[in-house]
């Protein structure tokens, strides 16, 4: 029995068998087989190599620059080197060990080989070794990915991160817990656990290498504690908790009919984040008033070619229709960064969360864009539909946006589709710059979301998925509240709507500064909904207000932080 | 290895020395092999320190041999002494299609 503990960013307990994945690009722990399945193991080699050359080889086919179709021609040299795949084979059998390490290791072995050269030339062939492995162990991890979309069982997956493809190909129904190594609370493995509404506890650090697949492990979503292959009495203590937390998540339910008002009857208004239609359904039993960000990028995963319009109508169709007058607000692809985008280039952007990402790459792959807008525009008459423009930075931005949208409904009326002309459209305020200038850009919104996820990281610059320097992201940073401040203010002044959408509004310390801030409208992961709206019913909005005048008197982090769960604490103690 | 039929039995060994000036690295170990894969004879390659299968890019590159090293010929097998005339002529007198320290005067290939 072993027990981790690690940052519990989804509630909930499960007990389960556990489904290892291993990722392409960290290093891959040495993990032993059982000697019956070393034929198997060998013979995942030797198909991960098989699809390592096909891909290399039509790779190359389609390569003009001469340099890189050299080095795609070393490369399928060494692939189809037969000592190489012997070397690996051998390890398999002769160590018992898993593929994924015997290749890793082995290539690995190579490749510092040549980095300890003297020669400067022959040194740096190392980063072709490390090339080499990525594509093999790409195959074989892709194997686990297609496993887990054909799940027969219940199982609870242990990752060092999951990628949103990943996640989009999960059999839900079979997948009952999520334990990574890496990430924070805002990461994707976390956002998925939310929505589908199972536990998950992430930065175990170096999980992956303390389990092998089919070992028993408890996710205790709680508590933040991860135990692998528990004895008997921890599993029987953790069923009995099981039950008293389901118990207490009904209580929770009961007040899914009552009205999200404070105490002296301020009304703030709980929308639903989703990413995929069939969580719709999640919110509205969630007691939520409508989808106050549906991501739109699930359409683009687990697919080599663009969603056609018709697809991309349907599935906001289906989603529009299920809400009828409820508003519905849908964001844009925002594709770029961590998603979908760099795993098409060739040539990686060095520094993509800086690079071609959200509307900066819809602008600039307008036959995209423009379909998604005129799907999004015939889904318009079907219920409330806003749309919203993600990472604005400038005013240039959203008028280029907006005209292509008016485009888009010039050719709908020469198409005589109907649509609503009148369908507000708004912008996600996730940028300092967006921030700063958002008087201006008031003027040419119907509403603001503040993504408080993105506008934390661009405003500190620190990638929260980086746990080297993930401490110092924080939401409550005092920079970032004078910059959510700021929004809201010249919201207000202009009359605007704003929302806030990011992970902050589903954190129970933060909501009251965010009510005393002025907010009225918080879009969160379902499963948050019903706590989040008990913590609105408990307070008063100048209890609120008073938090909030403090808190923007503080001029550190922590001291913010410990202020924040203090006076949760007090008006809340039924909560924490 | 598919030459492991010694019909002819011949042993053919050479000495040959690294010209060019960036070594021995990727592209000409693929070279190498790519002409040693085309002979029925078995072929090893020795540095000095360590001995490679002339036949597999992995073991070739890894001997990272740099411009000027010598290195030991060993081929084995009906074709032998056609195959390290080839692999000579690669080495020393194509110098694998790369400048020589001379030629190249510092610039990378």
């Amino acid at each position: 029995m072993e027990i981790r503990k690690g940052v519990a960013v989804s509630p909930g307990i499960s007990i389960g068998k556990c489904l290892v994945i291993d990722a392409e690009d960290y290093r891959i722990p040495r993990r032993a087989i059982q000697p019956t399945q070393r034929l198997t193991e060998t013979q995942r080699v030797r198909n991960a190599f098989k699809d390592a050359i096909e891909e290399l080889e039509k790779l190359q086919a389609g390569q003009k620059e001469l340099k890189v179709r050299d080095i795609f021609a070393v490369h399928l040299s060494f692939l189809k080197d037969r000592s190489l795949r012997k070397k690996i084979t051998d390890m398999v059998h002769d160590e018992s060990v898993t593929a994924e390490y015997a290749v890793s290791k082995t290539l690995r072995d190579i490749a510092s080989h040549f980095a300890t050269q003297k020669d400067g030339y022959i040194r740096e062939r190392a980063a072709d070794i490390y090339d080499i492995e990525r594509r093999v162990l790409k195959y074989l991890v892709g194997e686990v990915e297609q496993e887990i979309r054909d799940l027969t069982e219940e199982v609870v997956i242990v990752a060092r991160e999951l990628s949103p493809t990943q996640t989009a190909g999960f059999n839900k129904e079979y997948v009952k817990g999520l334990a990574s190594g890496a990430g924070g609370r805002t990461s994707h493995t976390a956002i998925v656990a939310r929505s589908l509404g199972i536990p998950a506890v992430v930065a175990l650090e170096d999980i992956t290498e303390s389990v092998t697949g089919g070992d028993t492990v408890i996710i205790d979503g709680n508590r933040g504690i991860v135990i692998v292959n528990p004895d008997d009495a921890t599993i029987q203590q953790y069923l009995e908790y099981a039950v008293e937390f389901a118990e207490m998540e009904h209580r929770l339910d009961l007040i899914k009919e009552k009205p999200a008002e404070t105490r002296d009857g301020v009304k703030v208004s709980l929308y639903g984040n989703i990413e995929f239609p069939d969580e719709a359904e999640l919110v509205l039993k969630r007691g939520g008033e409508g989808i106050g960000l549906y991501r739109s990028e699930f359409l683009f995963l687990n697919r080599d070619t663009e969603p056609t319009e018709q697809e991309h109508y349907e599935a906001y169709a289906r989603t529009v229709s299920f809400f009828k007058s409820k508003p519905v607000t849908i964001r844009t692809v925002d594709l770029g960064a961590d998603k979908y985008t760099q795993a098409r280039r060739y040539i990686r952007e060095p520094n993509p969360f800086l690079g071609l990402r959200s509307i900066r790459y819809c602008l600039q792959n307008l036959t995209m864009f423009k379909a998604q807008l005129h799907a999004i525009l015939r889904a318009s008459v079907l219920g409330q539909v806003k749309v919203m423009f993600p990472l604005i930075t400038n005013l240039q931005e959203l008028m280029q946006a907006k005209m292509i949208l008016g485009d888009v409904m010039e050719d709908l009326d020469d198409e005589g589709i109907k649509y609503n002309r009148n369908m507000e459209v708004g912008i996600m305020i996730e940028t300092p710059a967006a921030a700063l200038t958002a008087s201006m850009l008031a003027r040419d919104a119907s509403f603001f979301s503040i993504g408080t996820n993105d506008l934390t990281q661009y405003t500190l610059a620190v990638d929260r998925g980086n746990e080297l320097v993930s401490t110092l992201y924080s939401s409550v940073d005092p920079a970032v509240l004078r910059l959510i401040r700021t929004v809201i203010q010249d919201a207000y002044k202009a009359r605007v709507d704003v929302t806030i959408c990011g992970e902050m509004a589903s954190e129970p310390e933060q909501v009251m500064l965010l009510l005393g801030l002025g907010i009225r409208k918080l879009s969160i992961a379902s499963p948050m909904i019903p706590e989040i709206k008990q913590i609105v019913r408990s307070v008063t909005i100048e209890e609120c207000n008073k938090v909030a005048r403090k808190v923007l008197s503080m001029n550190s982090e922590r001291q913010i932080s410990s202020f924040l769960r203090d006076s949760a604490r007090k008006i809340l103690p039924e909560a924490f | 290895m598919q030459a492991g039929e010694k019909v002819g039995k011949g042993i053919c060994e050479i000495e040959v020395t690294v010209r060019n000036a960036a070594g021995l690295h990727m592209r000409p170990a693929m070279q190498f092999v790519d002409i040693a894969n085309q002979y029925q004879s078995s072929v090893s390659v020795n540095n000095g320190q360590t001995t490679a299968d002339g036949k597999s890019i992995m073991q070739m590159s890894m001997l990272a041999a740099t411009c000027g090293m010598k290195l030991k010929i060993k081929a084995q097998g009906p074709d032998a002494e056609a195959m390290t005339e080839k692999l000579r002529e690669l080495v020393e007198v194509k110098k694998f299609g790369e400048p020589t320290p001379e030629e190249s005067k510092g610039q990378v290939p």
